[in-house]
């Protein structure tokens, strides 16, 4: 157990490794200096830009720039934002726990309604229900979440008037409220965001759990919890549903990185303060260190959803745990 | 599928059916017109016809969709074979790359590269699109590709002294086709989604070319004036990219009983 | 003999094909099991019985079902008229059962002991202690040494024979009447499957059990079996005790089970496989469906299907040689 999880964990520290790696040629590939872009964009002195090109280690060759992308990343150090003028990592730390409050809402709904969701259409395989979800949750799928964001922001939220649109406190709201009244007010404004990234993410969830199920429920020992005459929702819900458990955990390391990721575009919608609208205004601004910073974040996100997932199926799953 | 088959037949004969596939203002009927007889999707803030832009959209969109794939799929089904085939530590060394690539998210891969560029030509933009879609394709290629090796003909081939690369392409090659081409289908869900994105935050195709991300991103101020000028393009995006999954899908089906 | 506890008549199990035909691979299964006898059901793979054997629970994998007019008697209750309730109360408390294998039949994520409680519970209103106390009993009584260590394990812990074991405690904890024992041995070794016979054996004798034995092993018929009806292409053709079976053998199908199974006894003898596979149940042939296969075919057994005759007291068969025999 012990040596399989060292070499599960170095596998995972080499595939971050040549991701990151990828990622500073990637940024490099780009024809012609980074700067010139940013020149483009808004005024500056061309002291300014040596300044800048001296802060970013632009002057120096590639092997020496890489040599210092390497150092930094060991360090923690991502580097400084040209927008904020503060070091990436402290804008990181800020815009986290918004990013963590939706991705996780967005996560438990997907894994509650999801799973229940999907397991309900493999009851019902070949059912009108199953194939309305099916064809429903596929729709999700093939639905711009950015597309859905602007839409229900202005039916919802303009027309209508049911729930704010747009960020997460209202800044209207008194200082002295107190923190009922405030997680009151950021729970409603999670509402709209984090409905549209279930929308479009939950077909997945749904989909996996759904084949998992239809193999549990064929199963051999099934049958045998029937035979044995166990009541119809006991043999459904505890002996095919929960060994069809299992093969979902897996999904739960592949969604992590929707935390970062799959909330570009709706935390840019919503103007949600989190880590997706700071990539969104990153791209405009032209703040590299910025993209760079939450691309390796993403990276490790998936990185490590992948080692979780590995560590967490072999913890829970009674053959793996007892055949040490 | 028989919707993909009338996208696509829209797509080709667009400029046939609309006398004006640019999409020139109607300065006559003004701007943010609403839906009416004469612009059945109504009109934008330059009293541009929607409709003619949505159907010229649908033109770029499903070719940038296609050519990018075409690219993507070449190169996951050349790397996914000679990884598979050749084995060691080409094989090894290949995939590890492929890992810490499929480690970062398709999106922030596209960004860390379009972001940089002055204006993109589309060509560059087609080409980013498939130089960062074969990853996936190359790993279930490869799979394919040492589940064959061990089939008795390619078996027997060998033994018959065949040369690598005439295995690969007679025996190899048309085996993947199947898997091959519903990665391909999917693919092109994926990318139109991506592209539309992309347009959307401004890094894709740059106007006035229509594009259905982009004309969603120019709606975005006068969505209380005209939501029109988003639902048309956004309903194009949900449909085609519903149409290409569905079709994906019933072909999975067919390649891959196991999935049915 | 004694009074009959289950009673088949005219089975039949019905499967949609593709072509929006339907498909039998039981069509018209008839036998009586009484009280403390074992019945052994013999025949290839894909003949029907392990169907046969579902259905008595209704238990049959959809899209398959037993189409009307099939009789099912348990003890004088109609199963083919029970709710759902009523039907799961016998399931497991009157009828159990116990499948091939042992490994995929017991669910992997609970433990033995988790599994026969469970069984317990869904019958009886015990106390979790109760039934714990009353599953080392089954186990011990299966044979099973050390029950309290292995009452908590996982059945992949556990040899193929353990689990067997544990399959029979579940399927007798809460007494019932009768056992379907689903090719019981096939997936084990042959000592091991020795035991497992022995145990079953034992167990009808102490408690009076009726055993359905399903097997496509003759060699395991012969000793534990009281009956035997042998089946083909979804029917019973033919039935008899298992000494009659054995030393006059009637049927060509039965004649050619027998010939194909080595024999310890008795002067060497050269193998002889049935020539031919089984045929599809979406086209059975026309006529006596054993006529492809068989080497005494008569050009009416192409034409005409045989009905069942009785050869002699308690030895049916059908086969139109039985009407030569009796001229």
């Amino acid at each position: 157990m012990t040596r399989w999880l060292i070499g599960r964990t170095a596998q995972a520290a080499i595939t971050f490794l040549v991701a990151a790696v990828l990622m500073f040629f990637l940024m490099r590939l780009t024809p012609g200096d980074p700067l010139a872009r940013l020149m483009g964009d808004r005024p500056m002195t061309s002291e300014e830009v040596a300044t800048l090109r001296g802060l970013y280690g632009l002057d120096q060759p590639l092997p020496s720039q890489f040599t210092r992308f390497v150092a930094g990343l060991a360090q923690g150090d991502l580097g400084t934002s040209i927008e904020y003028r503060t070091p990436v990592t402290t804008l990181i730390r800020q815009r986290l726990p918004a990013s963590l409050l939706l991705g996780g809402t967005v996560l438990l709904l997907n894994f509650t309604l999801g799973v229940w969701l999907g397991a309900l259409q493999a009851v019902r395989l070949g059912k009108p229900l199953d194939r309305w979800l099916s064809t429903i949750s596929l729709a999700g799928f093939a639905v711009p979440s950015f597309w859905l964001g602007l839409i229900l922001a202005w039916l919802v939220g303009i027309k209508w008037q049911l729930l704010p649109a747009l960020g997460m406190i209202d800044p209207l709201l008194p200082a002295s409220a107190g923190l009922g009244a405030r997680s009151l007010d950021i729970a409603r404004h999670l509402i709209l965001p984090a409905f549209t990234l279930s929308v479009v993410s939950i077909a997945a969830t749904m989909r996996y759990q759904r084949t998992a199920m239809i193999d549990a429920l064929r199963e051999p020992y099934v049958r045998t919890a029937r035979a044995k005459g166990l009541s119809e929702r006991r043999v459904i819900w505890r002996h095919a549903w929960r060994t069809s458990l299992f093969p979902v955990i897996t999904l739960f390391g592949l969604w992590l990185p929707i935390v970062v990721t799959g909330s570009v575009f709706v935390e840019h919608v919503f103007n949600w303060p989190g880590l997706g609208s700071l990539t969104a205004k990153a791209i405009s601004g032209r703040d590299y260190p910025v993209i760079m910073g939450a691309s390796l974040l993403a990276a490790s996100l998936v990185v490590g959803g992948g080692w979780l997932t590995d560590v967490a199926y072999a913890a829970l799953d009674p053959r793996t745990r007892r055949a040490q | 599928m028989l919707t993909l088959v009338g996208l696509v037949l829209i797509a080709i004969a667009a400029p046939m059916l609309l006398p004006d596939p640019l999409a020139q203002p109607d300065i006559l009927q003004g701007v943010n017109q609403p839906p009416g007889a004469k612009h059945w999707f109504g009109t934008d803030q330059l009293s541009r016809d929607v409709l003619s832009r949505v159907v010229t959209g649908a033109r770029i969109s499903l070719t940038i969709a296609f050519l990018a794939v075409a690219v993507s799929v070449t190169l996951g089904a050349m790397v996914g074979l000679v990884a598979g085939y050749w084995g060691g530590w080409v094989d090894a060394v290949l995939m590890r790359i492929v890992d810490g690539a499929l480690a970062i998210p398709r999106l922030f891969v596209l960004l860390l590269v379009v972001a940089a560029w002055e204006s993109l030509p589309l060509l560059v933009f087609i080409l980013l699109l498939g130089t960062t879609g074969w990853f996936g394709t190359s790993r279930l290629i490869r799979g394919e590709v040492l589940r064959l090796k061990q089939e008795p003909y390619v078996r027997a081939a060998e033994a018959l002294g065949a040369h690598r690369i005439r295995i690969v392409l007679r025996h190899l090659l048309p085996n993947t086709a199947g898997p091959l081409l519903v990665a391909a289908t999917l693919g092109v869900g994926n990318v139109v989604l991506l592209e539309a994105g992309l347009s959307f935050l401004g890094v894709g195709v740059r106007p006035p070319t229509p594009t259905w991300g982009g004309m969603i991103l120019d709606s975005q101020e006068i969505l209380f004036v005209a939501p029109w000028t988003s639902i048309f393009p956004g309903l194009a995006i949900v449909i085609t990219v519903l149409a290409v999954n569905l079709f994906g899908d019933a072909l999975r089906e067919a390649v891959d009983p196991r999935h049915a | 003999m004694t009074a009959p506890v289950l009673e088949v008549r005219d089975l039949r199990i019905a499967f949609p094909t593709r072509t929006g035909d339907f498909a039998r691979p039981v069509d018209g299964v008839s036998f009586i099991l009484h009280r403390g006898e074992t019945l052994a059901l013999v025949g290839e793979s894909g003949c029907g019985k392990t169907l046969t054997s579902l259905a008595l629970l209704r238990l049959v994998p959809a899209p398959g079902r037993i189409e009307p007019g099939s009789r099912l008697d348990f003890e004088g209750r109609d199963i083919m008229g029970l709710d759902a309730d009523e039907l799961r109360a016998i399931r497991g408390k009157d009828i159990a059962m116990v499948f091939q294998d042992p490994m995929s039949s017991l669910n992997p994520v609970f433990t033995a002991g988790a599994q026969i409680i469970e069984t317990i519970k869904a019958h009886e209103s015990e106390s979790t202690k109760a039934a714990r106390d009353r599953a080392l009993g089954l186990l011990r009584e299966v044979g099973i040494s050390d029950p309290e260590l292995r009452i908590d394990q996982y059945p992949h812990e556990m040899s193929g024979g353990m689990r067997q074991r544990v399959m029979i405690a579940m399927a007798l904890a809460t007494e019932p009447g009768v056992l379907i024992a689903d090719e019981p041995t096939t997936a084990l070794d042959v000592t091991v499957q020795a035991q497992i016979l022995e145990i079953l054996d034992r167990l009808r004798e102490i408690r009076g059990l009726a055993v359905l034995l399903i097997t496509h092993d003759l060699g395991i018929v012969a000793n534990r079996a009281d009956r035997v009806a042998v089946m083909y292409a979804g029917r019973i053709v033919e039935e008899a005790s298992t000494r009659t079976l054995f030393e006059a053998p009637s049927h060509p199908y039965t004649q050619g089970l027998l010939e194909s199974v080595p024999r310890l006894t008795g002067p060497v003898q050269s193998l002889k496989p049935i020539p031919g596979t089984v045929p599809d149940p979406a086209r059975w042939p026309a006529g006596c469906r054993f006529h492809p296969r068989c080497p005494k075919v008569m050009a009416r057994c192409r034409a005409e299907d045989p009905s069942r005759l009785a050869l002699a007291d308690g030895h049916h068969m059908a086969c139109w040689l039985a009407e030569e025999t009796a001229r």
